[in-house]
């Protein structure tokens, strides 16, 4: 059953991208353990803006685990110590009475700290717009049933189409590489007749742009899977770097 | 050249060279096991992989999959240190299913270094490098040994507990090193998916078990063996 | 006189006939024109995209930090399109005709039959994308059903039909910017629309990082910035969600319509406490298979609601299951607006369940028995899994709770045919516009419109404007529209920021929220509407009074975000209270309780409200000028909504 805990928060600020950040500590009370943890950081904001202090910044939107927009490392992990979930899926009944909870921002060199826990993650995009794509205009395509495609397929490709983008993959990872993303994308194209037109030249262009970026070379910790929210899995990495070994020999 | 240039390509040459090393690896424990059954099979495998042209060329070639496997490991290791951030993390915990040598694999691969060098300095100088320099007995532990009688070095050396210690500490470090490396390299190479990686894993476990425990027998019989004797 | 531009002739040849006789704009010249985007998803995204392929230069603005996150992305169930593809009797006249009653015949005919008509380009278009719907063994596409609807028209991926469809969309866009056609501006909110001349050439954004007040020309500003309806606080949309594009754009002259019209869906997680944020949607897909219930017997819903009975203790025969009981005909598949206000009767009634009463179950144990575990968890795992992780109880082995939450606005911008509002070059498109969805909208019908109107209709539309544009140079910004439109701006984030009172920014959000959802809710009356009126008025005094943002303008200050935002909810809040309390009739999600059947239903009366209703800006603590566009239906015949048989 739900009750109410007392917890003692340190959470991570930092007013800019280049100023120095430090932890700072709060405690809350009475927070109800049927409530998420971004309530939670709701609350203490409020408790904040009513001392006339400035809350504490964090990304969030849906509030429902889709949007990718929310963030935080939580006591070692990204997304808090809970499986399969966002942040902002978190519940406190995760947590105890009395507990300590820190709250980092993503660290890695590829997404940088705009304030306090939000961070930039538009590398991410930047990778997208490098080869994320089947390069068709609007208009002028087949009929949606003119290709059949085997369910199997249809299914692992919407497995792989699952990931939101969140940046906990870089974010778990010791290397801050983006492997997981990137091959979550190339995976699930390349799976499609649709996307397998140009899948070489894509799982090209998108490594070539995550390497620009400065993401790290994956070593197939594992780490990634185990924090993905939407559990992609690395069985996709192993499908880009085929895709990718083929293109280059082929070249 | 993308072996080179890309993130993958590096991880590709870092995979192939670990691959090949661990085929040595099963060669040399096939050469060990030979030693259990039959010094004098043994010594003249010695002789064979002595200092003639093509045992060198074979050593230059092992020696250049090392150096490669080496000079990527920091190569990649100081790339992932950068990608990281120069902001570490105040709590972190490893989840489930992430192995700690996954994490520490280039760690480990220095405690493997280590062992090596002692290793190298016990036979590989006094054997091979002896021959090449013009010798063939050497002096080890006051007594006169050619240096393709490879089986009294064994006895020799595996005689002492320490050293018997010392290459079962290297052995287990290697273990840790294989189990990682093995189902990872093929992961790399893009010989894995959702099935196999479970697979490769066993397969990984198998072949590391085997060669360490292998390794780990032959060290242990004969140092039993010395104690008999 | 308002003149939505319907093109002549019958109505299947209408799009076509329009298509054929617009103006285009040459290849060579559409590089010269530039077009604002304001939005990316379904809607923004895909006319970014699709214009920039043709040719135009585009700027596209999101608040969030990429274009991927836009609330499009949360839509769960589905995409309708008159395919056939299953061979149940379904066609684009079906698909029009089920859009245009389930809207309680407040839409626009010609808008709704062009969406039919597209809707079958959407799914070519999204399966060439690398959308991966659901498919059968044989390869093909998958379809579900939908509420309001008798055939299976709805093509799915997973519950996660809305991202898929954005990432599509999304891609498509990442396309356009990789090859810098699109230049895209992330973390930025627009502020205002600049009107020079009386035509849209330009926005104001704020770079929601630097705190930086920056100013963007062009020569058609398009808005996609989706609907209103966290003016309730507490609803399924997005946190970021807001109104204010749209509020800007009326205060510049565009008219809004039908303000009222807002969506309460019926399957959503109930409120669990005083500090909840959002409320979580489960899918309507899930009325597909779940059966929804309430004891028959006052005392087992006391008994539930005191914790001394479990659902499961229930007997079958002491189970009120009064969607099928009421609507045989549609059963749990009944419109939105007519489940929502089922449930909230029966709770009224006192036969609510969980602990506050504000709940029904949504049961699958039938459909367990009858399609065993393994199915049920296939269609559905995710949901399951998301209600499990949000309440802590497994809805394999107990029903799941549901109450109605705010979702949907159908009301906002008006447009005409060619999705352009009363403002000249300025266009909206997808939910911020009013257009296709009549009073209530279908399920799975709204990613249907962001995706026409993004792909297939704006993309013809605003040629046929911008093809009288070629020859008007880019605009510089240092226009004195641009600088006076800054300005204003300035002083009122300065004059927010400068009132320094006690209260936070949420907790007047919370206060319009409660007195929205107890008077201009799921049940309005004349009385409750005129006092909202005033409550609202009181609550905007005390906010522009007594609100509290610490930090500065000059940078990222998530709470001076917020305050803007609320600033324009507490003004629709009102105009949506003026709007429900002229419309004296009830109709799809507007239900006036003095208009109803003996039976409870929805009354409409045809002969005096069938009309778009139009709010014309007259001035800040005016009274909006009310016009009417009226509803001439000349290919169907109203009739009162009939889910019973």
């Amino acid at each position: 059953m739900d009750k109410d805990i007392n917890i003692k928060l340190k959470v991570w600020r930092q007013r800019g991208p280049k100023e120095r950040g430090h932890f700072e500590s709060y405690s809350l009370k009475g927070i109800s353990q049927g409530s998420s943890f971004l309530e939670m950081l709701d609350v203490l904001n409020e408790q904040l803006v009513s001392e006339g202090k400035e809350p504490i910044t964090f990304d969030h939107d849906c509030r429902e685990g889709i949007c990718g927009m929310c963030s935080l490392y939580i006591n070692g992990h990204p997304h808090g110590p809970d499986t399969e979930i966002t942040t902002c899926q978190l519940h406190m009944r995760k947590f105890e009475d009395g507990a300590e909870i820190t709250v980092e921002p993503w660290r890695s060199a590829g997404f940088p700290v705009i304030r306090d826990l939000m961070v930039d993650r538009y590398a991410y995009d930047k990778i997208i717009q490098a080869g994320g794509f089947v390069s068709v205009n609007t208009g002028g395509v087949p009929d949606a049933n003119a290709i059949p495609i085997p369910k199997r397929d249809a299914e692992e490709a919407m497995d792989a189409a699952a990931c939101i983008g969140c940046g906990a993959c870089a974010a778990a990872c010791k290397n801050g590489s983006a492997m997981l993303f990137v091959s979550a994308k190339v995976s699930q194209l390349s799976l499609l007749p649709q996307g397998k037109v140009e899948a070489a030249r894509r799982a090209q262009a998108m490594i070539a742009k995550m390497d620009e970026l400065g993401f790290g070379n994956c070593t197939n910790t594992r780490a990634c899977e185990a924090e993905c929210p939407k559990g992609v899995s690395i069985s996709h990495i192993a499908r880009l770097n085929r895709e990718f070994i083929k293109a280059n020999l082929a070249d | 050249m993308w072996l080179l240039n890309s993130s993958v390509g590096r991880k590709v040459v870092m995979s192939l060279s670990g691959v090949f090393l661990i085929l040595f690896l099963l060669f040399h424990l096939a050469m060990n096991i030979t030693a259990v059954f039959s010094a004098e099979a043994y010594n003249m495998i010695c002789e064979l992989l002595g200092s003639n042209w093509y045992a060198l060329l074979g050593t230059a070639v092992l020696a250049g999959g090392f150096g490669v496997h080496m000079v990527m490991a920091l190569w990649l290791t100081w790339q992932n240190l950068q990608a990281r951030g120069s902001s570490r993390y105040a709590v972190s915990d490893r989840p489930k299913n992430v192995s700690w040598s996954s994490q520490n694999m280039f760690v480990i691969g220095l405690v493997v270094c280590g062992f090596l060098l002692l290793h190298f300095a016990q036979f590989w100088y006094h054997m091979m490098f002896a021959e090449l320099i013009g010798y063939h007995e050497v002096e080890v532990g006051g007594k006169m040994i050619g240096t393709t009688d490879g089986a009294s070095f064994i006895n020799y050396y595996f005689s002492h507990l320490w050293v018997v210690i010392a290459y079962l500490i290297w052995y287990v470090a290697l273990w840790l090193h294989l189990t990682h490396g093995l189902w990872s390299a093929l992961q790399t190479v893009g010989l894995s998916n959702r099935i196999w990686i479970n697979r490769w894993k066993v397969i990984t476990y198998v072949v590391a078990t085997l060669i360490c425990g292998g390794f780990g027998f032959v060290t242990l019989f004969f140092y039993i063996k010395s104690l008999l004797s | 006189m308002i003149d939505s531009k319907v093109p002549k002739g019958p109505l299947s040849e209408k799009w076509k006939n329009y298509k054929d006789h617009q103006k285009l704009v040459n290849p060579a010249n559409k590089r010269r024109l530039d077009v604002i985007v304001v939005g990316t998803g379904l809607a923004g995204a895909s006319a970014a995209a699709t214009l920039s392929e043709l040719g135009f230069n585009v700027y596209n603005f999101c608040i969030q930090d990429s274009p991927r996150r836009a609330h499009s992305i949360a839509a769960q169930g589905g995409i309708n399109a008159a395919k056939n593809y299953q061979n149940d009797g379904d066609s684009v006249y079906r698909l029009f005709y089920d859009t245009i009653k389930g809207g309680d015949y407040r839409a626009r005919e010609a808008n709704v039959y062009r969406l039919a008509e597209v809707s079958n380009a959407i799914i070519d278009q999204c399966v060439a994308q690398g959308v991966p719907f659901a498919r059968e063994y044989g390869g093909l596409l998958d379809n579900r059903s939908f509420g309001g609807a008798q055939v299976s028209r709805t093509f799915y991926a997973r519950g996660q039909t809305g991202q898929q469809l954005l990432l599509g969309a999304y891609s498509a866009l990442s396309r356009q910017i990789g090859l810098g056609k699109v230049k895209i501006f992330t973390r930025h909110e627009m502020l205002d629309v600049v009107t020079i001349e009386g035509r849209a050439r330009g926005i104001i954004a704020r770079n929601l990082v630097t705190g930086k007040l920056e100013r963007f020309s062009a020569h058609a500003v398009v808005i996609a910035t989706g609907g209103y309806v966290n003016t309730f606080f507490l609803s399924t949309n997005a946190m970021g969600s807001n109104g204010s594009a749209a509020w800007q754009c009326y205060k510049k002259g565009a008219l809004f319509a039908n303000p009222c019209y807002v969506q309460i869906h019926p399957t959503c997680i109930p409120v669990h406490g005083e500090f909840q944020s959002k409320l979580t949607l489960m899918s309507e897909s899930l009325r597909n298979d779940g059966r929804i219930w309430v004891p028959k017997k006052l005392e087992d819903a006391k008994a539930i609601r005191g914790g001394r009975l479990k659902p499961t203790d229930i007997k079958e025969e002491d189970r009120d299951y009064y969607l099928e009981r009421r609507y045989p005909a549609f059963g749990n598949l009944v419109p939105r607006d007519v489940a929502s206000r089922a449930a909230k009767e029966r709770c009224d009634a006192g036969y609510g369940v969980g602990n506050t009463g504000l709940a029904v179950y949504l049961d699958f144990a039938e459909a367990i028995n009858r399609l065993g575990l393994k199915v049920v968890e296939a269609r559905y795992g995710n949901l399951f899994q998301m209600y499990e992780k949000i309440v802590d109880e497994n809805p394999y082995e107990t029903p799941m709770m549901i109450f109605p939450a705010l979702h949907y606005s159908m009301g906002g911008l008006w447009v005409d045919y060619e999705l352009m509002t009363s403002v000249p070059g300025l266009f909206a498109i997808g939910e911020v516009n009013f257009s296709d969805h009549g009073a209530n909208r279908l399920g799975a019908s709204a990613l249907m419109q962001g995706l026409a109107d993004g792909y297939f209709v704006l993309p013809y539309t605003i040629q046929n404007y911008l093809a009288d544009q070629i020859q008007v140079p880019r605009f510089s910004t240092d226009a004195p529209e641009f600088s006076e439109a800054e300005a204003r701006i300035k002083e009122r984030i300065e004059r927010l920021m400068n009132i320094n009172g006690k209260r936070s920014v949420d907790s007047i959000h919370k206060e319009l929220g409660l007195i929205m959802w107890d008077q201009v809710g799921m049940g309005r009356t004349e009385a409750g509407l005129k006092s909202a009126v005033e409550k609202l008025k009181t609550l905007k005094e005390e906010f522009w009074r007594n609100v509290r943002i610490p930090g500065g303008a000059d940078r990222l200050n998530t709470e001076l975000e917020k305050a803007l935002r609320l600033a324009d909810f507490l003004e629709i809040g009102e105009l949506m209270a003026r709007d429900a309390l002229n419309r004296g009739e009830s109709c799809g999600g507007h239900f006036r309780e003095e208009h109803q059947t003996a039976e409870g239903e929805a009354l409409r009366h045809d002969g005096d409200f069938s009309y778009v209703s139009c709010w014309r800006y007259t001035g800040e603590d005016k009274e909006p000028e009310h016009m009417r566009e009226e509803l001439d239906y000349e290919y169907i015949v109203r009739q009162q909504r009939n889910y019973k048989n």
